[in-house]
């Protein structure tokens, strides 16, 4: 996965809203805060941002309302051009790149899904989920194949000729999500897809987005401001905070070890049993005796166990082979929230 | 902090502005005692005629020079050409004119037929009842002719409209100045009384149906242009971001993304496009364009009422229905069929309505009442309804209240007002407008209101305008003091509300002359049967916005009043009304609005104002005459729509209310 180049690859990305942002940009003093920025008659969408997102993995953006993260991520698409630093997809710079190559990048590479839905009201799920097939100037008869696969795809069959208003939120969103899929995108953005829904939706929506990515595997960049469907769903988390990336990194390590401050905050609460894995606690120079278990099992899988289980050292294996041993007390300092 | 920071120095400003309208109405009064106590010199009083600069003569070179060493009269003659084939093949259709393609006239079972279908498709059985119904009394009555006269003309120029309006709506809202440029000319179009509009239609494009299609084609484009802008600004971000992410072009953009989901606003402003249009059509009579206008101006210029309110009732119907039914197509939304929906079912409409077209055409072929109503045919009781107004206007009780109404207000309200308004000094009366603005809305509007009201004075048309000025203060007034109450006793109930809503919507679709009918009607040709025009015209929007005012009061409000232990009356005044006032304010704007608007049409009656010597420039080439007149009109308009508007928002702000 790190060998490869990533697909994603941002440095130094800033994006200022207001009257003069590049001028002002230059001016900009590098330890200026946001508030600094505000009070000079700036908005520091984001700030200073460098990160990479790489093939097949999800990573998600997770922010509370006005951090920047869907700034950030219509940079990366750039429905937004930013105002300094590069964002490179594939390589390329797409801040260089024509209004026609940006155009075909969109229509051949990228698919985005988005909060309230954004369909067309006046097309049907069909014409909807052929939207993008239509502009880059498919034959009818070739995307009304593709659009008829991608709408059974995510379920939404016998509904081909429903308009949006007749159908209800979750419905609307895969809609969204089908044609977001129908070009056969290799990197998908997630605008918060399911904070619109009501709670009980949304869990099954996560359910339904975790079967797809498990048959699609494409590259997701998702925005959230639910940090439970972050941990959920990510391979790895960037926090933002005032346009600014606080911490990027994996669930556990998040969890373990916040960088900042506020990143702590957010991670207060979480039951962290349930997000740390065993692959995360094993010491690879140690090594246990007796049955191992899997790196993917979170503590909370194995609470009986650890309870039960009187070694010191329990072995950890990775697809098949055993790659350290976990030290019980730490998993079971994660379990009951270590000596108080 | 912020609150305590900004509210200080607006208190000091308020201080102030108040303090310069108190100083602005004490001149005017000492100006006016100077007056009356005859120590004014005659230059103060009124400007000297030498003194007046010929804006006039002025105009009409520029006019002479675009016109004829530009070569504007060449080009608009040459674009006469094309407009004239389009109005003779829809003059064809509608009513058989003698031109290409030679098919028409249609019969009118068949058009009636269609108007029902459409009416079905749009809105069920009340809109088919209404849209066949109105085409089945037109031909039965014996108005069918100038009833299409007039239609086929709307058929032109309500779609050019469109697509003017749309086109310059998309640049204006594409190209930052583009929109700047048009705003002012807009606002302007929006208070410039439609005389102006039709002398230069009639110089340009000649007299006729081609000057009217035009006059009407320019009336009907600003709201256009303002819905498209609107409506284009309205689409949701995500919806655009949807369409760059589908990858669209440009064009594509605009084609399927932008025009597509401001469908609501655009059909809203084709809904206004197409009743403008009718209202101006109608006007158009004053140029000679044949049709129901012309026949309504006849009738009631030789007093014969009863036609007068059979064509009224006429043109009422034509306006509900063409209203109703574009209402009817903002609202509907594309609907779904089941899969394996057979072909003529999905088209079952369109069906109907061709068959039914074609089969009451075939029909008039052997039928020829069905084709068209002969002379001695038709069910129109002129005379009758003719005798029966005018005996009912002579019972001795009705004529005593006419009568006592008359003399009333003519000898002891309005006449005074008049001749007071009259007797005041230019200067007094600027430094009164001034005042007003000034203390309703600020400095900005007060310099406007000097600069628009001194350049009506320059125009040499005071005393003109004053009359103007005062039907318009004194039919709003009058229209407020019975609007209004009517308005705040209907808005305490849900059902009265909505009763009194319904009829004031429906009063607004009448084209504006239909309202001349009952004031000629009750009063004669009187002045007061203008001020009643008028009144009645204006009442409409006060009472509207009133009730919408009042029925938008957040009910958390009024609950907090009756908690408080409010009376009824209490809980009116002191929380109520204070709320509903901005709300209330659009709506004495749009009644001055309208009275303006009317009080030029009121001139038919005959009157001394303005309007009287606009109507009088129709029947030369005084071009530049004209314009000076409409300008003036349109000046006094603008002050008071300035200054109102900027207070209302002002206020609304202050209020918090959205």
């Amino acid at each position: 996965m790190s060998t490869e180049a990533p697909v994603i690859s941002c440095k130094n990305v800033w994006k200022i809203f207001g009257k003069n942002p590049e001028t002002f940009l230059k001016s900009i003093d590098p330890g200026m805060s946001f508030d600094d920025i505000r009070e000079a008659g700036y908005i520091a969408g984001v700030r200073d941002v460098s990160m990479d997102v790489h093939k097949g993995e999800m990573l998600v953006i997770m922010g509370l309302s006005g951090s920047g993260k869907s700034t950030l991520v219509r940079c990366f698409s750039r429905l937004h051009d930013i105002t300094g630093g590069t964002i490179a997809v594939e390589g390329q710079d797409i801040m260089s790149l024509p209004e026609k190559e940006l155009i075909d990048l969109r229509r051949s590479k990228m698919g985005m899904v988005f909060q309230s839905f954004g369909l067309l009201p006046h097309r049907t799920v069909l014409e909807n989920v052929a939207f993008p097939l239509e502009m880059r100037g498919q034959d009818k008869h070739t995307r009304r194949e593709r659009a008829l696969e991608v709408v059974k795809l995510v379920g939404l069959e016998g509904r081909e000729d429903y308009f949006p208003r007749e159908l209800s939120g979750g419905q609307q969103q895969r809609v969204g999500i089908a044609r977001s899929l129908a070009i056969e995108p290799d990197i998908w953005f997630l605008d918060e897809p399911f904070s619109a829904l009501d709670p009980l939706i949304r869990k099954e929506m996560q359910d339904e987005f975790l079967r797809l990515q498990q048959l699609l595997n494409k590259t997701i960049v998702f925005i959230t401001h639910d940090f439970d469907e972050a941990l959920r769903l990510a391979d790895r988390i960037a926090i933002m905070k005032d346009g600014a990336v606080e911490q990027c990194d994996t669930p556990d390590q998040i969890v373990l070890h916040p960088a900042t401050e506020y990143v702590r905050k957010f991670t207060e609460d979480i039951d962290k049993a349930r997000v740390v894995h065993a692959g995360v606690l094993a010491d690879p120079k140690a090594t246990g005796t007796g049955d191992p278990i899997d790196a993917r099992t979170t503590v909370h899988a194995m609470a009986r166990m650890l309870v039960n289980d009187q070694r010191e050292l329990i072995p950890v294996t990775k697809a098949g082979s055993i790659i350290g041993a976990m030290p019980r007390q730490a998993a079971l300092d994660i379990l009951l929230g270590g000596e108080a | 902090m912020s609150d305590a920071a900004t509210s200080v120095p607006s208190a000091g400003g308020n201080l102030t502005r108040k303090q310069a309208a108190l100083g602005l109405v004490c001149f005017s009064v000492l100006l006016t005692a100077l007056q009356y106590a005859g120590l004014l010199p005659a230059w103060l009083h009124r400007l000297p005629e030498t003194a007046v600069p010929n804006f006039a003569l002025w105009l009409d070179a520029i006019f002479n020079f675009v016109k004829d060493d530009m070569g504007l009269l060449t080009l608009t003659r040459f674009l006469t050409g094309g407009l004239e084939w389009l109005l003779d093949a829809s003059g064809n259709i509608f009513f058989g004119k003698r031109r290409w393609p030679n098919v028409g006239p249609i019969p009118w079972t068949a058009l009636a037929a269609v108007a029902a279908v459409i009416g079905y498709y749009l809105g069920g059985w009340r809109l088919a009842l209404l849209g066949g119904g109105t085409l089945v009394w037109t031909a039965l009555i014996g108005q069918w002719e100038i009833a299409m006269q007039t239609m086929s003309v709307l058929a032109i120029a309500a779609p050019l409209a469109f697509v003017i309006g749309l086109s310059l709506g998309i640049a204006a809202w594409k190209y930052a100045w583009v929109d700047f440029v048009i705003k002012p000319v807009l606002s302007v179009l929006q208070t410039l009384p439609f005389f102006t509009y039709l002398l230069p239609a009639v110089i340009f494009f000649k007299v006729g149906p081609t000057a009217g299609a035009v006059a009407t084609t320019i009336y009907a484009i600003p709201p256009m242009i303002l819905m498209t802008t609107l409506g284009l600004q309205k689409v949701s971000p995500e919806v655009v971001e949807a369409g760059k992410m589908s990858g669209c072009s440009k064009f594509q953009m605009l084609r399927h993304v932008y025009l597509p989901s401001a469908r609501t606003e655009i059909l809203v402003g084709v809904n206004q496009v197409i009743m403008l249009c009718l209202a101006m059509v109608v006007l158009t009579a004053f140029i000679g364009m044949p049709g129901l206008g012309a026949k309504l101006l006849a009738m009631m210029g030789s007093f014969k009422l009863g036609r007068s309110f059979e064509i009224g009732v006429t043109i009422v119907l034509l306006a509900v229905m063409l209203d109703r039914m574009s209402k009817a197509w903002v609202v509907k939304q594309p609907e779904h069929f089941e899969r394996g929906t057979p072909w003529w079912k999905r088209h079952q409409m369109l069906l109907l309505g061709a068959g039914l077209f074609v089969g009451f055409t075939l029909l008039s072929l052997v039928l020829p009442i069905a084709a068209e109503i002969g002379r001695k045919q038709d069910f129109s009781q002129g005379r009758e309804l003719d005798a029966m107004i005018k005996g009912f206007l002579a019972i001795e009780s009705v004529q005593a209240v006419t009568g006592f109404l008359r003399a009333f207000l003519n000898v002891k309200v309005l006449i005074p007002f008049r001749d007071f308004m009259l007797s005041l000094p230019t200067p007094a009366m600027i430094a009164l407008v001034v005042a007003f603005a000034m203390a309703l809305a600020g400095r900005k509007q007060a310099l406007y209101a000097l600069i628009f009201f001194s350049l009506v004075a320059l125009s040499g048309w005071w005393d003109r305008a004053i009359i103007t000025l005062y039907s318009v203060v004194s039919a709003v007034t009058l229209a407020a003091l019975i609007g209004l109450p009517i308005a705040i006793v209907a808005a305490r109930s849900q059902k009265w509300s909505v009763r009194v809503l319904l009829i004031c919507d429906t009063a607004q679709t009448f084209p504006s002359f239909v309202y001349l009918i009952p004031a000629i009607m009750l009063f004669g040709i009187t002045d007061i049967a203008v001020i009643f025009s008028i009144l009645i015209f204006a009442m409409v929007p006060l009472m509207r916005y009133t009730i919408e005012g009042l029925r938008t009061v957040p009910p958390e409000m009024t609950e907090a009043a009756d908690m408080s232990g409010a009376t009824r009356m209490q809980k009116l005044w002191n929380v109520q009304l204070p709320l509903a006032l901005p709300t209330m304010a659009i709506g004495f704007n749009q009644a001055i609005m309208f009275a303006f608007f009317m009080v030029i049409i009121a001139a038919f009656i005959g009157t001394q104002d303005l309007g009287q010597e606009l109507q009088r420039t129709l029947a030369g080439t005084d071009l530049g005459k004209n314009f000076v007149l409409g300008i003036c009109v349109s000046l006094m308009a603008l002050t008071f729509d300035l200054t109102i508007m900027k207070w209302a928002a002002d206020k609304k702000r202050a209020l918090g209310l959205p």
